[in-house]
């Protein structure tokens, strides 16, 4: 997880960030003045080991207000997450050992208590800008020389013909681009960046600047492979993949594999490179994608509908 | 247009399908004249070969004429010209197509992914041959798309009929590579495991190639008999200890090089081991059934060459590795690199040293298709090779 400050601001005008840290107030200030009365008004008595569970579960709540309204950030909405888990735990306890008296109160603190750790446990993971600093790299060996081959790659407008996630890419000033890709779940991505060296026919840096939706940066390594096998093109990539460990799970499900893009592009190029355009089949129409390679369309050849579609 | 389609396990239909378009550009349409059943078609028939889809048009060995290029074809191509079709795709730019590996191909399999699970990396696109191998359409229908097709396509002059260039696109080569990887030197004994279509020609190529002597090995009288009648010697295994029949006939030394034309569906003489493959072939835990390629490691002369053009597609067990490493063989395989042949035996036809007619059997409309299958699976009728006609 990395840290980042731009979803402090996010979160300051975020309402459900905001009513959570009102409600840890709220509840945090009597479980600290008035310990006793507040555990009697859940239907547990007044006992000393529940007068100070009481004052500890407020001062818990109180940092949580604090947290939550002054300097907002992801961790504190799991710190809820956990308070709420010790607070089921202690009212499910209770609710056990109970002695009748008031069990009807604790009753339904216990329900509001899971109610809120519903609304804790959504508000912790929506907001949660959890991207996981990923690193890939791939590599192919292109039967051509690194001159040609880097030729090739650092047209950045052509990237999209081998790029399958890439919709666009604008070249908008002196080292300067503008890329567009699909991400998973159909969702567009954008994002500006800047290349940060370059070396004709040698190498290829870049980096997204400020107000990516993914930040991300890379390189491509033209290296003249032995023996005059031509060029081997070696790609490392570093992005913050949105939606964390969850995210990549469900996305490999999907056949996003990151591992898999970078292979069915490096292909794709490849094929551009060698043999001047992608290799459709009547069963992968679109070419080399690796989520798309069974099942597919049969074996035959497209209806004109069909040939729209995947020409398009 | 019609064409022969894979409807499930032991089940082709003719069906009505679209008629095929330009997807490369260096794509040509051609008006198939003569296509033909080939026994590798049998283990996808079978369902032994994955990633199968009801609707596949079935047929990696056609040939026809040009009626349409794409705008990146060379002008080495027109319309009009008649060609024949290697069932391998090459590109012939990548590092495996300059060193005449066409049938490794690193670009015509847009299904690399599955090819690269299977096989550890990945091989070239092949017509009506599974989406393992690219899911591109077959030719066993009246037109099909050729890819690339000026870097593939061998023109074929008028002088010649369909029937004596037609398996130049894979039988004959796949042949006549599982001779040539044998290095045959003079005196060589070449026994060929096999005698239906690929196994002859392997024979035929054998002797081309100077073998002293050719030994067929097969179960069918009618297939030892075809090739008795070019002067081969047979064994039926189904009477004939074959180990020991190979030793009598070579003076006790074995044959010198020996070839697996039979591939992963092998019956064997010997019924108990059969039923052991027979039944982890069914449940899957082995997917090819090696008795030929066994039989042929036991029985080759040390120091001899196995060359391998029986198709495999998974995993075998029982692979006398012993044998082979301590006796130093030399095993050589794969798919036929059709391209690198094509040629050199388009001129060994029109000297006549080669004629593959012979072969054929049963000519049936495309429309008949399906009893092609039927009577060749079977071995009815004498069948050894079928030949279509859209």
């Amino acid at each position: 997880m990395q840290t980042d400050t731009s979803s402090t601001s996010r979160l300051r005008h975020d309402p459900l960030v905001r009513g959570l840290g009102w409600a840890s107030a709220l509840l945090g200030v009597p479980q600290v003045a008035a310990p006793e009365s507040f555990a009697r008004a859940l239907g547990v008595n007044g006992g000393f080991r529940h007068r100070a569970a009481t004052t500890a579960v407020g001062v818990r709540e109180l940092a949580a207000a604090a947290g939550l309204l002054g300097r907002p950030h992801p961790a504190w909405l799991w710190t809820r997450v956990g308070g709420d888990v010790m607070d089921l735990t202690m009212l499910t306890r209770a609710l056990k050992n109970h002695d009748g008296r008031g069990l009807s109160r604790t009753v339904a603190a216990t329900a509001a208590v899971t109610a809120l750790t519903a609304t804790d446990v959504y508000a912790a993971v929506t907001r949660t800008r959890r991207s996981t600093p990923m690193e890939l790299t791939g590599a192919t060996t292109v039967v051509k020389p690194p001159d040609e081959v880097y030729a090739l790659w650092s047209d950045l407008e052509r990237l999209p013909e081998f790029m399958a996630h890439l919709e666009e890419v604008r070249v908008t000033g002196p080292g300067i681009s503008h890329w567009r890709a699909t991400a998973p779940f159909g969702r567009t991505v954008e994002w500006d960046a800047e290349t940060t060296e370059e070396i004709a026919g040698r190498l290829i840096a870049w980096r997204s600047v400020e107000g990516a939706d993914i930040d991300n940066s890379g390189e491509v390594r033209f290296v003249p492979a032995p023996g005059g096998r031509g060029t081997e093109i070696r790609v490392t990539l570093r992005y913050h993949l949105p939606g964390g460990a969850l995210g990549q799970a469900a996305a490999r499900y999907f056949g996003e594999e990151p591992h898999q893009q970078l292979d069915d592009d490096l292909r794709r190029f490849k094929q551009i490179a060698e043999v001047g355009e992608v290799v459709r089949s009547e069963g992968a129409p679109g070419g080399k994608r690796a989520r798309g390679e069974f099942p597919q369309h049969p074996a035959r050849p497209l209806t004109e509908d069909e040939l729209k579609e995947a020409l398009a | 247009m019609k064409a022969n389609c894979w409807t499930g396990r032991n089940s082709v239909e003719v069906q009505d399908v679209p008629d095929p378009s330009i997807l490369n550009s260096r794509d040509a349409i051609v008006k198939i004249t003569s296509t033909a059943i080939c026994g590798s078609d049998l283990h996808l028939l079978d369902g032994y070969v994955p990633t199968m889809e009801k609707g596949d048009i079935m047929g990696h060995e056609f040939m026809g004429e040009i009626i349409e290029v794409g705008p990146g074809v060379s002008d080495k191509l027109r319309v009009g010209d008649r060609v024949v079709v290697p069932f391998p795709i090459a590109c012939g730019a990548c590092a495996a197509c300059q060193a005449k590996l066409y049938s490794c191909c690193e670009n015509t399999n847009p299904n690399a992914g599955i090819s690269e699970k299977f096989f550890g990396h990945p091989t070239a696109g092949i017509y009506g041959y599974s989406h393992l191998t690219g899911g591109f359409a077959g030719g066993q229908a009246e037109y099909a798309r050729v890819v690339l097709a000026d870097a593939n396509v061998l023109k074929i002059g008028p002088e010649l009929t369909d029937e004596q260039v037609l398996f130049l696109s894979d039988i004959l080569p796949t042949g006549y590579m599982g001779a040539d990887m044998c290095d045959i030197q003079e005196g060589d004994v070449v026994a060929v495991w096999g005698a239906g279509p690929v196994g002859q020609f392997a024979m035929d190529s054998a002797r081309v190639l100077g073998a002293e002597k050719v030994i067929a090995i097969d179960k069918e009288p009618y297939r030892l008999d075809m090739a008795a009648a070019q002067g081969y010697t047979t064994i039926n295994f189904e009477d004939t200890d074959v180990r020991s029949a190979l030793l009598e006939l070579t003076g006790g030394r074995g044959p010198d090089k020996c070839i697996d034309a039979v591939g992963m569906e092998a019956t064997h003489g010997a019924s108990h081991i059969h039923l052991y493959d027979r039944a982890k072939q069914a449940v899957r835990s082995e997917t090819d059934r090696p008795h030929a390629l066994r039989q042929a490691i036991l029985s080759c002369r040390s120091g001899g060459v196995v060359s391998v053009i029986g198709v495999y597609g998974g995993m075998i067990d029982k692979f006398p590795a012993g044998a082979w490493m301590n006796r130093s063989l030399t095993l050589r395989t794969g798919q036929c690199h059709v391209h690198r042949y094509m040629k050199q035996l388009l001129g060994l036809i029109e000297q006549g040293k080669i004629d593959p007619t012979r072969i054929i059997t049963h000519r049936l409309p495309l429309s008949e298709a399906p009893t092609g299958y039927d009577l060749f699976k079977h071995k009815k009728d004498g069948c050894e090779k079928v030949v279509l006609s859209p």
